[in-house]
């Protein structure tokens, strides 16, 4: 670690230690292997390499201190085979039919088997899950599972996972974080990866950082949409990188609304609140999911059933309610209500405080007396970059994993605290993999540092020195976030998506007339704000020219004008690569079944 | 409700200002709006070039902490409400250096983090089909230490701290504290030295502003008179049995 204290600590009579500082603009460093990205998956590779490889220097580059990152967040549980009356194989079957047949089932596999030694190893690793009496790990019901299996600490699992993650990561000296460096561009030559330039955002310098493999752990991009539970930060940085580096985004259309948010904030209400037998009525007090084929309503909690049922028939189900004029009306939008008043004190305060806490803060509501007001909010990405089940991509030397990735176990649609052990599960898988291939790799040539001096020239160019632009950052953010709202949201057609492309490649144009006002070197966060704004522009073209092009519906992508699933055309992976023109280029790839055949989803009977 | 409210926020950027100082914004007065939601919107449609953290806007990621009316707060959880009529003074956070702006450079928690080793430590480790059974009265025993989102107001609102850089500080010792009580570890004596070597254990006069000042209810302060307690029962045991009794 490096203070940056230079000698004048100006005595300014204002609170706070002033330094005076200036930039440094290019530096190089070389590590065996770098992580962008410090959440839940970058952390357990981290930890992996260093385990099985403690030889391999390790760089993990984040934008932001690594228990900033966004898997601080998730709240209700992490999902892994845990009762003796569970099975692998029960696991496997609600995660694909979840996911509507899109999953593959090799990856799936891998990952029910692997997932209850992950959660296991977190316990070894400190992580306070929470207990039965007599000090077994606890388990709660989740949305779409047919058992109880889903572990949790409290409703703050993500934000027990990643300390523990983080905490644990603190022991590896192998281990080197760029904390607070922005990723602009990987490094490729020869077809491999081998490396990434940054911009260390607290003096504005350049970092060249050279490797044998890159692994990509930057999470989802929700904040391409206006209404997200996801942080400022989710700005899908790494699958633009790899995107434009050449690899191929896979399955980009589908886009997960989470049932349950707040309204205005979009702060998630955790699906636990329902799995702890919580209530969705519309504004007659009536449980509205029973006219959607999604079960009969009983007093308590019944699995795979009502509010139990998956994310995406839920999201689903509040839109026909609001087409029916069945949703009350909020002052800001449509909204349906999440009763848990039933549940009591007891259970709200020591299984769901911090349900209870969100919403007194940010609400003025206490549960225990009163309804939630909730709508459906975008939340996770299923697609993400391309990888095979060891995170590897199709581009030597570049793996992913999280949600940033795409495996694919989440198909069509992910189940509720299945994303927990897959940051894990892959995050550790990621890692053993970048360390065998990068143990078998020469150290990266000289000639990268041409590539970062390119990139720097870039920077300079299009952000730092220009001058004269008229587009305002948040006007173009937000015209984008009204667009794949309107357009690439819940219910999409041929002609809202044709029409998003189109808007969307409009305001590329409007990007290179971007207005820029900080010149300063030192914590430029409106350069950042330009950055990731490119980011999702990428990304958001590849979510609506893939939507365009998948015409039927499945899981969380569902078009009015087909409005069923064709397996005969469809069964099958979008692959968005990036053409020679700049424009998203749509390929195709089977899914993997190994011994689960497509049929009917089947919920509440 | 007035429908605009003054913000006053700290400037300073190291290239060009020799000294901090403050611009003066008008805000919509929302009543559903944060402050962090008034510095973005000053961010987005006022002046591009102020600079401050904030990620997950709901009070978990610990990222947005900052000085509101001379109070140590995380902004995404602080109503502008509750300042009406105005003005609502923002500066950065106090005791640490400043890179620009509201940007403080919290490094130095990082270091010392590391240093008071919160990770378990064990003799033996169980095999990875077993799990330490854990009750929950066990879990109890350290889960508010467990809270903590390392958001740094209680080094902010930390007077020995202000004073002596070198200690290990609020969150620092109640992270140690976190892993000393879990019944799961066993690494308590070496964190015992590094966290009492030093002085500024013994300079917290347990006013408590830490706690005070934490959003998540932790109690750093109850952790830094515990870790007092023990360093000094250790300390009277290695003199009285000067062969390291039990």
């Amino acid at each position: 670690m490096i203070f940056r204290s230079d000698p004048a600590c100006l005595d300014t009579g204002f609170s706070g230690v002033y330094h005076r500082r200036s930039a440094l603009m290019l530096d190089i460093s070389s590590h065996d292997i770098v992580l962008i990205g410090g959440g839940g998956a970058g952390l357990r590779a981290a930890i992996a390499i260093s385990e099985t490889a403690p030889n391999l220097s390790v760089a993990v580059v984040s934008k932001v201190y690594p228990m900033r990152s966004h898997t601080v967040a998730a709240e209700g549980g992490a999902a892994g085979v845990h009762l003796a009356e569970d099975s692998l194989d029960e696991h496997a079957y609600d995660t694909i039919s979840g996911g509507d047949w899109l999953c593959d089932q090799d990856a799936v596999e891998a990952f029910v088997k692997e997932a209850p030694l992950e959660l296991m190893r977190l316990e070894h690793w400190g992580c306070p899950w929470s207990r039965d009496p007599n000090g077994r790990i606890a388990v709660r019901p989740f949305g779409g599972m047919k058992k109880t299996r889903t572990w949790f600490a409290a409703d703050k699992t993500g934000f027990h996972m990643l300390h523990t993650l983080f905490q644990t990561s603190l022991k590896y000296d192998a281990v080197t974080r760029y904390d607070e460096y922005f990723a602009t561009r990987l490094l490729v030559d020869d077809g491999r990866v081998q490396g990434v330039v940054a911009l260390e955002l607290t003096t504005g310098k350049i970092q060249a950082i050279t490797a044998k493999a890159v692994i990509l752990c930057t999470g989802g991009c929700g904040r391409v949409f206006r209404f997200t539970t996801n942080a400022a930060i989710k700005t899908g940085d790494g699958m633009a990188l790899a995107y434009r580096a050449g690899a191929p985004l896979k399955d980009m259309e589908f886009v997960q609304y989470h049932p349950t948010g707040l309204p205005f904030t979009g702060i998630l209400i955790t699906e636990a609140a329902r799995a702890e037998g919580g209530h969705l009525l519309n504004k007659d007090g009536y449980r509205y999911l029973q006219d959607y084929n999604l079960g009969t309503p009983e007093p308590q909690p019944v699995l795979r059933s009502m509010e139990l049922g998956p994310r995406d028939r839920l999201s689903q189900a509040f839109v026909h309610e609001q087409e029916k004029g069945r949703t009350v009306e909020g002052p800001y939008g449509p909204v349906v209500n999440l009763d848990l008043r039933h549940l009591g004190a007891k259970t709200i305060n020591e299984k769901l405080p911090f349900v209870r806490e969100l919403c007194l803060k940010y609400e003025h509501i206490d549960p225990i007396s009163q309804m939630i007001p909730v709508r459906p909010v975008v939340h996770y990405m299923m697609g993400g970059v391309h990888t095979d089940l060891n995170g590897a991509t199709p581009m030597k030397g570049l793996y992913a994993a999280g949600e940033t990735a795409c495996v694919s176990i989440n198909g069509a649609n992910r189940l509720g605290s299945n994303s927990l052990p897959e940051l894990l599960v892959f995050g550790a898988r990621a890692g053993s993999a970048a360390a065998a291939y990068a143990a078998e790799q020469k150290p990266p040539g000289r000639h990268l540092l041409a590539q970062a001096l390119d990139e720097e020239a870039r920077l300079q160019d299009q952000f730092l020195r220009k001058t004269g632009g008229r587009e305002p950052i948040a006007d173009l953010r937000e015209e984008m976030q009204k667009i794949m709202e309107n357009c690439a949201g819940i219910y999409r057609s041929g002609d809202s998506l044709s029409g998003a492309a189109g808007k969307l490649q409009e305001l590329q144009d409007r990007f290179r007339d971007i207005r820029l006002d900080d010149r300063g070197h030192v914590f430029n966060t409106e350069l950042i704000s330009a950055l990731e704004l490119s980011c999702m522009l990428d990304v958001a073209e590849t979510i609506a020219e893939c939507a365009m092009r998948r015409t039927e519906s499945r899981g969380a992508h569902q078009r009015t004008d087909y409005p069923a699933r064709d397996d005969e055309k469809f069964l099958a992976h979008s692959l968005t690569y990036r053409g020679a023109d700049g424009r998203p280029r749509v390929e195709y790839a089977p899914v993997t079944i190994t011994r689960w055949p497509p049929a009917e989803r089947v919920y509440g009977r | 409700m007035a429908n605009r409210i003054t913000i006053e926020v700290a400037r300073y950027h190291p290239a060009h200002d020799e000294k901090p100082g403050f611009d003066t914004y008008e805000v919509p007065l929302r009543k559903e709006w944060v402050v962090l939601d008034a510095l973005n919107y000053i961010k987005d449609h006022l002046d591009g070039t102020l600079s401050f953290r904030w990620s997950c806007r709901m009070g978990v990621c610990g990222s947005c902490g900052m000085t509101v009316n001379g109070v140590p707060k995380l902004t995404c959880a602080t109503f502008l409400s509750d300042y009406a009529p105005g003005p609502v003074r923002v500066e950065p956070l106090k005791n640490f250096p400043v890179l620009r702006d509201l940007v403080v450079d919290t490094s130095d928690f990082l270091v010392k983090l590391g240093k008071s080793k919160p990770w378990i430590i064990r003799k033996v480790e169980k095999p990875l089909d077993e799990e330490y059974l854990q009750t929950p009265e066990e879990l109890d025993a350290y889960k508010q230490y467990s809270m903590c989102i390392n958001c740094m107001l209680c080094y902010a609102a930390c007077p020995v701290y202000g004073l002596d850089p070198l200690f290990s500080g609020p969150a620092a010792i109640a992270l140690a504290q976190r892993y000393n009580l879990d019944s799961r570890d066993q690494g308590a004596n070496q964190r015992l030295d590094i966290l009492s070597q030093h002085d500024g254990i013994w300079g917290c006069t347990f006013v408590g502003e830490c706690t005070q000042v934490c959003p998540k209810n932790v109690d750093p302060a109850g952790a830094i008179q515990q870790y007092k307690l023990t360093a000094t029962t250790e300390w009277l045991k290695a003199l009285v049995l000067p062969r390291g009794g039990t």
